[in-house]
């Protein structure tokens, strides 16, 4: 997943304004967006599209490669081998959902490193929901179910997104992800009905996971200050309250239909708006995290980046060798 | 020299009688290993009996600055497309 | 029945290795060093992880006593653990993993093919859907040992450190008593062509360890359990 736009620090709009780009190239571009035309990697295209795209792109794979470590965290102490297996094909395939991300990037002219770079630097950002701790089994359900079904949300919608190459990645995920939030749910279920201890974790799980999940949509709309033009431009479907509003009324039965409680005590059906109400979220705690003051970011951002340095004598080993190879193969 | 792995672009054939695919990319050091994370990245849910992996800078793509002169030609050339000919009514097989 | 605690025995065996080095490899998932090979990684893991399950299943079937691979996985102690000591080592830096799953997979392979013509069906029909599976392994861990072997010094001087970790465990492999000394030969001339492909020696014979199928371990085992088992171990009894 994961989309949820956020800004680096060092990000300005300067130089990236539509002003300066080829008005009649810029008229065509647009017209196109419009009726639903996908734009290609070698078509033109505005610099502060191309932009954004990279930056949303590059921030979805990191959310797919860093969100491999809170439930990779589990994958050793699963509680049976059919668990173990689903748990372990599941991060298996954000790794996968990573790479098709990098790679629909890197269409646009940055390459895989470059972003890797950028995400150990803390330059680029992630999902903020994978700076929590996953403590107990439970933990690996509800981010199924909540996390991923926050995920899909977001993502369904961007299967029809302007770029091409973005939105064939996107619809290979979302086919591929349609397991993710079941394995999740039934896990809780299991959990919801099982002994005293089991629905514990379970309760908790639900109150630890359930406010970073609705915070994963982004700020609110009225914070949200480039939504008009991404909706525009279809690298964004939907505003962040509306997709926040639906995962709310989606997710709050499922909840009930298992006996658990959803933490927040300004919940209540609405019968004349035909949703539910529910309370506010603490944007304080949310920027926190973005600032990279989330509990286990440290914790993610080290794991990541020693997993890159340790690696770097394979990579470099194997290129190497295929230039090796490739020199013999002239010689002979 | 440089570590980074080259990019591969990476053509899936479902199913024999069909024709190979573009399904997306991976980096890797040589043929052999695009190949293999070819099956691992593509084909884990049974997606292909037969892969294509191709060096990205291999290809040459047509420029989109042409794509008018390249084939719009072929938009008035309707005497190509067997909905062109009148048949009488009530003649059939052809 | 004695024919019967054989079988057991053989399926505990077969079981035990497949899920102790699935374990191992899945300690990889996130931490690889390109997403490829993660990918990679746990693709093997999860083919080993299916194989534990079938063999452990049949081996609770044969023993009859109410036991599945679950009850076999998550609820013996090392005494009980059959699986040979190679797929218990620690997974080191990326050679030494490449290094065991080279050892192991050409092994397996060859032994994995003759389980496939066994003559009780259930343990052949097993070996037959995993055979294909391993000689993929197999392959995969003889390229990475030949593209380190022949890469850079450093990745040299690492497959050679892991190959020496890993080769005091090859005679445990072809134990005369677990009938598998047969495949030994042919083993040593898989092995010796890969090497020679990588420009590697052939590590000196050494005395090897032997113990594991008597559930005679290292210490690594003990730890390995200790986390596979934490959640069977702190609820017993509740299901997942």
């Amino acid at each position: 997943m994961y989309t949820t736009e956020l800004k680096d620090k060092n990000q300005k709009s300067a130089g990236l304004s539509l002003a300066d780009e080829d008005p009649e190239k810029l008229a065509a571009f647009e017209a196109r967006v419009a009726a639903d035309d996908f734009i290609e990697p070698k078509d033109w295209m505005p610099e502060a599209y191309r932009k954004t795209l990279v930056r949303q792109i590059s921030q979805h794979a990191h959310s797919e490669i860093v969100g491999m470590l809170p439930e990779g965290n589990w994958i050793t102490r699963a509680p049976n081998l059919r668990r173990k297996a689903i748990l372990l094909a599941k991060v298996q395939d954000e790794g996968g959902h990573g790479l098709y991300l990098y790679a629909a990037a890197e269409t646009l002219g940055t390459s895989r490193e470059e972003m890797i770079e950028a995400l150990h630097s803390g330059k680029a950002k992630y999902s903020t929901i994978f700076n929590y701790p996953t403590l107990t089994w439970a933990d690996i359900g509800a981010i199924g179910w909540l996390v991923d079904g926050a995920a899909i949300m977001n993502q369904v919608p961007l299967q029809r997104t302007s770029y091409g190459p973005y939105a064939r990645a996107m619809v290979r995920i979302c086919k591929e992800e349609s397991f993710h939030q079941r394995q999740g749910y039934e896990i809780m279920c299991v959990l919801a009905a099982g002994t005293p201890e089991q629905k514990r974790m379970a309760q908790d799980a639900l109150d630890r996971w359930w406010w970073p999940s609705l915070m994963m949509f982004g700020p609110p709309d009225d914070k949200s200050p480039n939504t008009a033009q991404s909706v525009r431009w279809r690298i964004k479907r939907e505003t962040n309250d509306e997709l926040r509003q639906r995962f709310v009324d989606t997710t709050v039965p499922q909840a009930e239909a298992i006996g658990l409680r959803v933490p927040d005590a300004a919940l209540k059906w609405n019968e004349a708006r035909g949703a539910y109400d529910f309370g506010e979220i603490d944007w304080e705690e949310f920027y926190a995290v973005v600032r990279g003051e989330g509990p286990v970011a440290k914790d993610r951002n080290h794991a990541r980046i020693r997993a890159w340095e340790d690696g770097a004598w394979v990579r470099e080993a194997a290129a190497v060798h295929a230039n090796k190879r490739a020199m013999r193969m002239a010689a002979e | 020299m440089n570590s980074n792995w080259p990019l591969w672009e990476v053509f899936v054939r479902a199913k024999n009688g069909l024709s190979h695919k573009h399904a997306g990319s991976v980096h890797a050091a040589d043929a052999r290993m695009a190949i293999e994370a070819a099956r691992d990245v593509y084909t884990r849910r049974m997606e292909g009996v037969s892969l294509w992996v191709v060096p990205s800078t291999a290809i040459v793509a047509s420029d989109p600055k042409e794509t008018t002169d390249l084939f719009e030609p072929a938009a008035d050339k309707v005497y190509r497309h067997p909905t062109f000919y009148t048949i009488p009514d009530g003649v059939k097989n052809i | 029945m004695p024919g019967d605690d054989t079988l057991f025995h053989h399926a505990l065996r077969l079981g035990d290795d497949a899920l102790v080095l699935g374990q191992r490899l899945s300690e990889w998932c996130g931490h690889a060093p390109m997403l490829e090979v993660d990918l990679a990684l746990a693709n093997i893991a999860l083919d080993l992880l299916g194989q534990a399950t079938h063999f452990l299943n049949l081996a609770g079937e044969i023993e009859d006593e109410g036991r599945d691979a679950d009850a076999l996985a998550f609820r013996r102690d090392v005494l009980d653990f059959r699986n040979c000591l190679l797929v218990e080592q620690p997974n080191g830096d990326f050679a030494q993993t490449i290094a065991r799953q080279f050892l192991f997979s050409n092994w397996q392979e060859l032994l994995m093919r003759e389980i496939a013509t066994a003559p009780e069906p259930r343990l052949s029909a097993i070996g037959a859907k995993a055979v294909k599976e391993i000689a993929y392994h197999a392959k995969f861990a003889s390229e990475w040992v030949v593209r380190l072997g022949d890469g850079t010094e450093e990745s040299r001087s690492r497959m050679i450190a892991g190959l020496d970790w890993m080769w005091r465990f090859v005679d445990e492999l072809f134990d005369p008593k677990d009938g598998a000394a047969s495949l030994r030969a042919e083993w040593d001339a898989r092995i010796a062509r890969t090497l020679s492909d990588a420009a590697l020696e052939m590590p000196k014979p050494r005395r090897g360890a032997m113990g594991g199928r008597a559930g005679h371990h290292s210490e690594h085992l003990g730890h390995l359990l200790t986390e596979m088992q934490f959640m069977q171990r702190a609820y017993p009894g509740a299901t997942w």
